[in-house]
């Protein structure tokens, strides 16, 4: 309900009105700065405290590592410890994987070549996947026909394990590089096609309205409307593909290839050699990390300070 | 400032001769036989209960729903679909969340391929009159409710329309903001001097805001279409004070006709 309101000359009411009527924004404005500024510097405090927080536990971990492989503890599973390299050792070995100059062996200052392949396949199967991925789901999230066409099929293919792929890759492609890269495609697809679906099925039709009644014509409210407002799915799609294009490519990679960190660490099976293996499992995890992040950055660096919260 | 159309031909009459509207599906029209002559830069309310149709005659008279019966007529010519001469101002808002409070406004002028320069003028204008200057690089949620509408407000504006359509554009936010919103529209329409057609369920709002005041009765939830009881025009002037017994005498009026007697068509 209105709040009455004693009117004196509407008129005038309306210039004096423009003083007050610009009053609140700016408040507001302020009151804003204040309060992004104090978060701000509150996080910063907790960011500290939360390093402090985080610390221990993997140093915990290191050394309750240490003493296990010392004292040959058996763990549920059967994990046998004695079996396992100590920190300090698999700390030596990946130094030595990266930079040699210590146990100079085969594998001595090889970590780049394989991370270089590994990046590559990487590249190329996500790279693949969000180049037909990304187009295919604008148009079943804006058809229905094609949606109604495809989804079916999509959806009795999707729940196959890409790992459940990979012996028939190997037959119908054969060893190499190929397989691992479709591998990669493979696992990089679905999550990057069912996030642009989504993406775009569930753009606001008010939105649409409202760039229609400001003359935007229908031919143009796919890419002034619909492509904006789905970027923030699409870039979380491309995130969890890249997470699994790593995730699968140690299993693309286990056979009919030499250089690579699944290759080297099939490898280092092979020779029983554990202390390799640990340190091509911590490259993989760096590596998919690193990736996230500098996804993250570059979508940053494409959408500045856009807010890509859905 | 003038804030006039640039084209001259839409003078921002509405015409509404007969309009209805049967969903596909429905046993009943939502609205039937909606006839109305809004005069240029006239200021005219919808209110009713909800269900009687007030929000489908808007989005006709919008673009954003085909007519099943009779003729929408803007500037004199029948409408077909929605377009910037129409500025729609929704109760959500209906920002493009990806753009800047500037950006936003911007968008129309620029759709209409206007110079650089125009398009700032324009913006600046537009941010200036709804008091915005100050959060122009700000993104919508980082905005209040009645902020973000003054944003919708200024978008539409910067578009010059010929008409202003308004769905309860103050529905969702506080009483005070709105008391002040109300306000700055009534200035704004001033000088603007757009035509507005606005729909609202209170009645205080629609007395206090309009020149004239349609009154629609009926909805399903009657057993009958949506249609219009009554034009109610309100000779208050420009000076209203809702605590005046003649400002209540009017709301009383149309209260009753609001309320009174649903089921009969008139």
């Amino acid at each position: 309900m209105t709040t009455p309101v004693p009117t004196t000359s509407a008129r005038t009411a309306g210039d004096v009105a423009s003083a007050p009527a610009t009053a609140p924004p700016s408040g507001g404005a302020s009151t804003r700065g204040a309060a992004s500024r104090q978060p701000s510097t509150a996080s910063r405090s907790g960011k500290g405290r939360a390093w402090l927080l985080a610390i221990p536990v993997p140093i915990a971990i290191l050394i309750l590592w240490t003493l296990g492989v010392q004292g040959e503890w058996i763990l549920p599973f059967g994990i046998k410890m004695a079996f396992l390299p100590t920190p300090m050792d698999v700390g030596a070995r990946l130094w030595d994987f990266a930079f040699g100059g210590i146990m100079n062996d085969a594998f001595s200052g090889t970590l780049w070549a394989h991370l270089w392949a590994s990046t590559l396949r990487v590249l190329q199967g996500f790279g693949l996947a969000t180049a037909l991925a990304v187009p295919l789901g604008v148009v079943m999230g804006r058809s229905k026909t094609v949606f109604r066409m495809l989804e079916p099929t999509i959806n009795l293919i999707r729940p196959i394990p890409v790992t459940a792929w990979a012996p028939l890759t190997l037959l119908i492609i054969g060893f190499g590089d190929r397989s691992t890269v479709f591998l990669v495609f493979l696992a990089a697809f679905f999550p990057l096609l069912l996030n642009t679906i989504t993406g775009v099925q569930q753009v606001p039709e008010r939105l649409l309205e409202a760039s229609s009644m400001l003359g935007t014509p229908a031919s143009q409210a796919l890419y002034k409307v619909v492509l904006p407002a789905a970027i923030p799915s699409i870039v979380s799609g491309m995130r969890v593909a890249l997470g699994l294009a790593w995730v699968i490519l140690v299993v693309g990679e286990t056979v009919g290839i030499t250089t690579g960190l699944g290759a080297a660490i099939t490898q280092a099976q092979e020779q029983s050699r554990t202390d390799l293996i640990i340190a091509g499992m911590i490259v993989i995890g760096l590596a998919g990390f690193a990736a996230d992040r500098l996804l993250t950055l570059a979508v940053r660096l494409v959408v500045g300070r856009r807010p890509l919260a859905t | 400032m003038s804030m006039t159309p640039l084209d001259t031909a839409a003078d921002g009459t509405v015409v509404l001769t007969h309009l209805g509207k049967h969903f596909p599906g429905a046993p009943l029209p939502a609205v039937t036989d909606v006839s109305l002559n809004i005069g240029s830069g006239e200021f005219v309310c919808i209110v009713g209960a909800s269900g009687c149709g007030k929000s489908t005659v808007l989005r006709m008279v919008a673009g954003f729903e085909q007519a099943t019966d009779g003729a929408a007529q803007v500037s004199g010519r029948d409408v077909s679909g929605p377009g910037p001469d129409r500025g729609v101002v929704f109760q959500d808002y209906g920002l493009f969340p990806w753009l800047t409070v500037t950006e936003n406004i911007a968008y129309g002028p620029r759709q209409a391929r206007l110079a650089k320069a125009d398009v700032q003028d324009r913006t600046s204008r537009a941010l200036e009159s709804v008091g915005l200057t100050r959060v122009a690089r700000s993104f919508p949620h980082q905005l209040s409710g009645g902020m973000q509408q003054r944003v919708a407000i200024a978008r539409v504006l910067a578009n010059r329309p010929a008409v202003m359509l308004m769905d309860e554009p103050f529905g969702a936010l506080d009483a005070l903001t709105r008391s002040g919103m109300q306000q700055e529209l009534r200035r704004t329409h001033h000088e603007a001097g757009v035509t507005i057609l606005f729909v609202t369920h209170s009645i205080e709002e629609a007395v206090f805001l309009a020149d004239r005041v349609v009154v629609m009765a009926g909805g399903s939830s009657h057993g009958n279409s949506g249609h219009v009881r009554e034009v109610v025009p309100i000779t208050l002037g420009q000076d209203r004070d809702p605590a005046s017994g003649e400002f209540n005498e009017i709301k009383r009026y149309i209260n009753g006709l609001v309320h009174a007697g649903n089921a009969v068509p008139v």
